[in-house]
């Protein structure tokens, strides 16, 4: 079996969730990544979408904004905000990839403070971005993050972007778009889907080399376990071969 | 439409469309050379206390030129619309321009990392705020382009974001499904960089236009900056390529390489190591005063800063890295 470290594997496990003839709006870093490593691998015909207005580069490098010259490269429209954000809205978009400081169980995300005053916060982090809009609007949200106590918390301190926010259905009375939510969480000891009833995080999948235990001593809530748990199937030599020579050959995103 | 739930958050701006036609009657519609320099634009046209947003993507098409010039003037107490702002709420946190910010994107440059001066000055206390999203802001600026006070969105509710927003949730009178609306922002003043510009305002954005294109139209007043200036024949010759029209324009500034250091489409790449330098410098409050007089305090104007960073060598280096040319070279 190929060596690979744990970003390559996380990007390897997003890219394959990324089906031929979806659309995914996406950040920059691992989750462009993975999005290139799709189009590379199984879906040719993914469409990428990036907050700022570029749609379906064919993107030659990893971008460094999700509005710079790569973004909409070679691209079929070169559009805006409230295009991308409406035709999100729309309910056109199938996969979205976000991150945050600190994640709870139910997916929703902080990317704005830590401490309790609002005015003058302990720590003070970008806010939103877009990341709140894709979130409210894509069918399905996925982070990828790296497994941490200080980051998946009982309690975030500020709900930037929402995940299934109380549990239940919580989610649908908020009068956010119907359906649409956080899908699975990446890390590099696993994967997590939501349980369907209560949408809390519950471990699907372990990466070679964990156990559940490594996964819940790294979590700061109790975490479900799903009926069935397998094995997470790590990188092909193919996969890897792709990903190292074709979307990241400087090492930006997996020399991390 | 009952409101459901109010944000806690204060409205910076007036959302009263009534207000802003009244303003809107009163501007000029003639079709008069308006060129004049960035700086004498900045003196005539953005004043203390006003609300300010600037256009482009952060680091991609911002007038950053605009940006070096306000705090040079050394504006103060600014409202500032935080809409996908990097490098310039880095610029603008430098001079302390602003007091109170509409959050959307703020002190972080993306994939760069985050801005020390930006957050210091944030987590302060010295500026106020107001909590929002990218798409929040666009369609705020879409409400103002439109001339209706509000238009309703379907993001942010259940969050703390729209818990510390100033929107409020409303009943669907024809669905019953809960809305977010979205206050009419009308920015007192707004700079916007462009590709190309005729003498009287008519103006061309390549590429991506990210808010733009509402932003113009939502302004108070609007200064253009322009990588060149074009004839007026020129814009008539294809009016499907005018992006703002030139009765939305109050000056017109000619600043080639005006995005420097950022990226500007179809012209330049962003030069990341003169943008590494400037995270670097601010760790240290001290070294970060002396990168700030030599950056912007001692240049005359925009051409003297890049003149510091290797002048015409380096914007035809960026100019290949924009084109991948740098790309063909290595491959051969």
């Amino acid at each position: 079996m190929a060596d690979y470290n744990v970003m390559e594997m996380m990007i390897t496990v997003a890219a394959r969730e990324l089906e031929d003839g979806a659309t995914v709006g996406v950040g920059t870093g691992a989750p462009c990544a993975a999005a290139m490593l799709a189009q590379k691998t199984g879906s040719p015909n993914l469409v990428i979408m990036f907050e700022a207005g570029g749609v379906s580069p064919l993107l030659p490098e990893m971008p460094i904004s999700v509005g710079d010259s790569r973004t909409f490269y070679k691209a079929v429209m070169a559009s805006g905000m409230c295009d991308i954000m409406e035709t999100c809205c729309r309910g056109f978009v199938d996969y979205t990839f976000l991150g945050g400081a600190q994640i709870d169980m139910y997916g929703n995300l902080n990317s704005t403070r830590i401490g309790p005053d609002h005015q003058k916060p302990k720590v003070r982090f970008p806010g939103s971005g877009g990341a709140n809009d894709f979130a409210s609007f894509c069918w399905r949200m996925m982070v990828i993050t790296p497994q941490d106590k200080r980051r998946f918390v009982e309690k975030v301190d500020f709900i930037t972007t929402p995940g299934w926010l109380e549990g239940g259905d919580s989610r649908a009375k908020s009068g956010l778009p119907l359906g649409a939510g956080p899908y699975k969480i990446i890390t590099n000891m696993g994967v997590m889907d939501f349980e369907p009833e209560s949408k809390r995080m519950r471990v699907i999948s372990i990466n070679p080399g964990y156990s559940f235990k490594d996964i819940q001593d790294n979590c700061g809530f109790e975490l479900l376990k799903a009926p069935k748990i397998v094995e997470t199937r790590p990188p092909t030599d193919d996969e890897l071969r792709i990903l190292r020579e074709e979307v990241d050959p400087y090492r930006y995103i997996i020399g991390r | 439409m009952d409101v459901i739930e109010e944000g806690v958050g204060r409205l910076l701006t007036d959302p009263d469309p009534d207000n802003a036609r009244e303003f809107f009657r009163k501007k000029s519609r003639k079709m008069v050379d308006k060129v004049m320099s960035l700086k004498d634009a900045i003196e005539k046209f953005v004043h203390d206390g006003e609300y300010l947003a600037i256009g482009g993507f952060g680091a991609i098409r911002t007038p950053i030129a605009a940006c070096h010039e306000i705090v040079r003037q050394g504006r103060k107490n600014m409202g500032f619309a935080g809409h996908t702002s990097t490098h310039d709420f880095e610029v603008l946190s430098a001079g302390e321009v602003f007091n109170r910010v509409d959050i959307a994107y703020i002190i972080g440059l993306e994939a760069r990392g985050l801005s020390p001066c930006a957050r210091r000055y944030m987590e302060s206390g010295k500026v106020e705020i107001t909590e929002w999203t990218n798409y929040s802001l666009a369609a705020r600026l879409k409400a103002a382009a439109m001339g209706v006070p509000f238009v309703p969105t379907r993001n942010v509710l259940g969050t703390d974001t729209f818990h510390y927003s100033a929107g409020k949730v409303v009943e669907c009178p024809f669905t019953g499904k809960k809305l977010m609306l979205q206050p009419a922002l009308y920015p007192d003043i707004s700079v916007i960089h462009v590709h190309e510009a005729d003498i009287y305002g008519n103006a061309r954005i390549k590429g991506i236009t990210i808010s733009d294109l509402d932003l113009a139209r939502a302004s108070k007043r609007l200064i253009i900056t322009t990588e060149r200036l074009i004839s007026n024949e020129e814009i008539r010759r294809d009016p499907s390529l005018t992006s703002i029209p030139f009765y939305l324009v109050d000056a017109v500034c000619e600043v080639r390489y005006g995005a420097y250091p950022g990226n500007m489409p179809y012209e330049y790449f962003s030069d990341e190591e003169h943008l590494q330098e400037w995270l670097k410098a601010e760790r240290d409050p001290e070294v970060f005063k002396e990168f700030l007089k030599r950056n912007i305090y001692d240049c005359k104007n925009h051409a003297e800063y890049i003149e510091l960073h290797g002048g015409i060598e380096k914007m035809n280096e960026l100019r290949t890295k924009e084109f991948l040319i740098h790309k063909e070279a290595n491959n051969g």
